[in-house]
């Protein structure tokens, strides 16, 4: 398939949520500006409330109200999935007919479904509906919608938070296995920092208040690094620098 | 410390349908014994009235004149229902058109269906197009306020997520939307069923020549106890199949992806 080659480049002069009430308008990003390789794991941190969200969704699409450019480097539009905080399955849907329904109707891909409810272990619930499962499952749902789409960008907002922490490493484990069998572009927001380090081979920390780009680093671990929690806290304190 | 918990052993059980027997058994054994005591010919027994209720039935009386009332309850039913949805969830779409009709919504709310039927018959004639225009428009706001309820409070959360992963309009309707304002349907349906019928015989009492209403009315000028009951519980008992046999297998059916 035809992935994308030339580098994703975003930027954002300004975002501006308008006033509501008697709170005054909110300037949320302010000079965003980077640039993504094809097939790197980024991951955006930074204080609560500073704007990591709305930079995704301007990034998706979901967000038209700001100055800048999104640019995908490609010729066409990139095909997007887009993991949120909450699963936001269709709950009067069964986990089969969820991932399905990321698809078109008759796309060769559906034929991935049953090997995809394999590798994320839902076989049993495929015909179950997401209210009777655990939010686990309901994440590793909404984790194989986005990736039976095969995407060419892949965006994530802490799509692990609320899980007890076994839950959560199986699941970045599951990510991580997942993305090395077909790496993607991805931009994954987390405030998780070995969460971040674990995951990502770059980190864009944004700064608090009208947020800007305070650090970007790459991160330097091997892939047999990142299942070593020792490695693991080592290279986060170089990059956070704290205990 | 230890906690010792037996769930309580159950007795024979009385299903819910066994309750509503009982129930209904009670209300008639009273019914005979209130008409026992009365001794009137304004207050028949159950079997009186029952045999007033076959006697009909075996003239063709009866189920024509059913007949013609339900189909007055379909029509005005499915028309209301249809158009105030369409109001009910543009209202809930656009804040502005919500903003300015929400008054008139509130002044046909409180518009009497008398005053409603009164004035489809003085100025569309007594004709069977008044009638079923004044029971629609009597249900038509009900409607459109509980849509517009539903229609608020659709999920951004999942129509963002169906933008993303390129639902289009049809699937989103389909799969996303539809399903979120079904509760709201059924609840409008029920209540609206009810309340249609009601006025339909109201209608059929002032300006149709057919129908339960047209016969009550025609027993109550000849103070015909017995008629007037028998026609309102084969009535009731017609009511309650559609609402047994139609209506609620549609609502369990859209609710079983419920915890």
């Amino acid at each position: 398939m035809a992935a994308v080659k030339r580098p994703l480049s975003v930027n954002i002069a300004s975002k501006v949520f308008p006033a509501v009430g008697d709170r005054p308008d909110n300037l949320v990003l302010k000079n965003i500006t980077f640039q993504v390789e094809p097939g790197s794991f980024v991951i955006i941190t930074g204080p609560s409330g500073g704007g990591k969200s709305t930079l995704l969704n301007i990034v998706s699409g979901l967000d038209h109200d700001y100055s800048g450019s999104v640019d995908f480097g490609g010729d066409h539009e990139p095909r997007i999935a887009f993991v949120f905080q909450s699963p936001r399955l269709l709950p009067w849907r069964t986990v089969y007919e969820n991932i399905a329904l990321a698809l078109p109707k008759d796309d060769p891909r559906l034929a991935n479904i049953p090997e995809m409810l394999k590798r994320v272990g839902l076989v049993e619930a495929a015909n179950a509906y997401p209210e009777m499962i655990s939010l686990g499952m309901q994440r590793r749902v909404a984790l194989a919608r986005a990736f039976v789409l095969e995407p060419e960008l892949l965006l994530m907002d802490e799509p692990f938070v609320s899980l007890d922490d076994p839950t959560a490493h199986a699941l970045r484990e599951l990510l991580v296995e997942l993305w090395s069998a077909r790496p993607t572009t991805v931009l994954f927001v987390t405030h998780d920092r070995p969460e971040a380090v674990m995951l990502g081979t770059r980190i864009l920390r944004l700064s608090s208040g009208a947020a800007t780009i305070a650090q970007d680093v790459p991160v330097r671990l091997s892939v047999a690094d990142r299942a070593d929690r020792e490695k693991v806290r080592t290279e986060q304190r170089r990059i956070f620098g704290e205990a | 410390m230890r906690q010792v918990v037996n769930a309580p052993t159950r007795g024979p059980r009385v299903g819910r349908l066994g309750w509503s027997l009982i129930s209904l058994l009670a209300l008639i054994a009273l019914w005979e014994l209130a008409a026992l005591i009365a001794q009137s010919r304004y207050l028949p027994g159950p079997l009186a009235v029952f045999d007033v209720m076959v006697r009909e039935a075996e003239a063709g009386e009866l189920w024509g004149n059913i007949g013609a009332t339900l189909i007055r309850v379909a029509f005005s039913f499915v028309i209301a229902m249809f158009i105030g949805s369409a109001i009910g969830v543009a209202l809930g779409r656009y804040p502005k058109a919500d903003r300015f009709f929400d008054a008139w919504l509130i002044f046909f709310l409180n518009l009497p269906a008398l005053v409603i039927i009164v004035l489809c018959y003085i100025w569309f004639g007594l004709t069977e197009v008044a009638a079923i225009t004044a029971v629609a428009i009597n249900k038509i706001p009900n409607v459109a306020v509980t849509m517009r309820e539903g229609t608020r409070s659709l999920s951004k959360d999942l129509n963002e997520m169906a933008h993303i992963y390129r639902f289009g309009w049809w699937k989103t309707l389909r799969h996303v939307t539809l399903p979120q304002l079904a509760p709201f349907f059924a609840a409008a349906s029920r209540s609206g069923l009810a309340l249609v019928w009601k006025i339909v015989l109201v209608v059929e009492a002032f300006g149709r020549s057919d129908g339960v209403g047209h016969q009550l009315n025609i027993a109550f000028q000849l103070f015909d106890v017995p008629m007037i009951l028998s026609y309102a519980l084969a009535f009731i008992v017609v009511v309650q199949i559609i609402e047994l046999a139609i209506l609620q297998p549609l609502i369990a059916r859209a609710n079983k992806w419920r915890r």
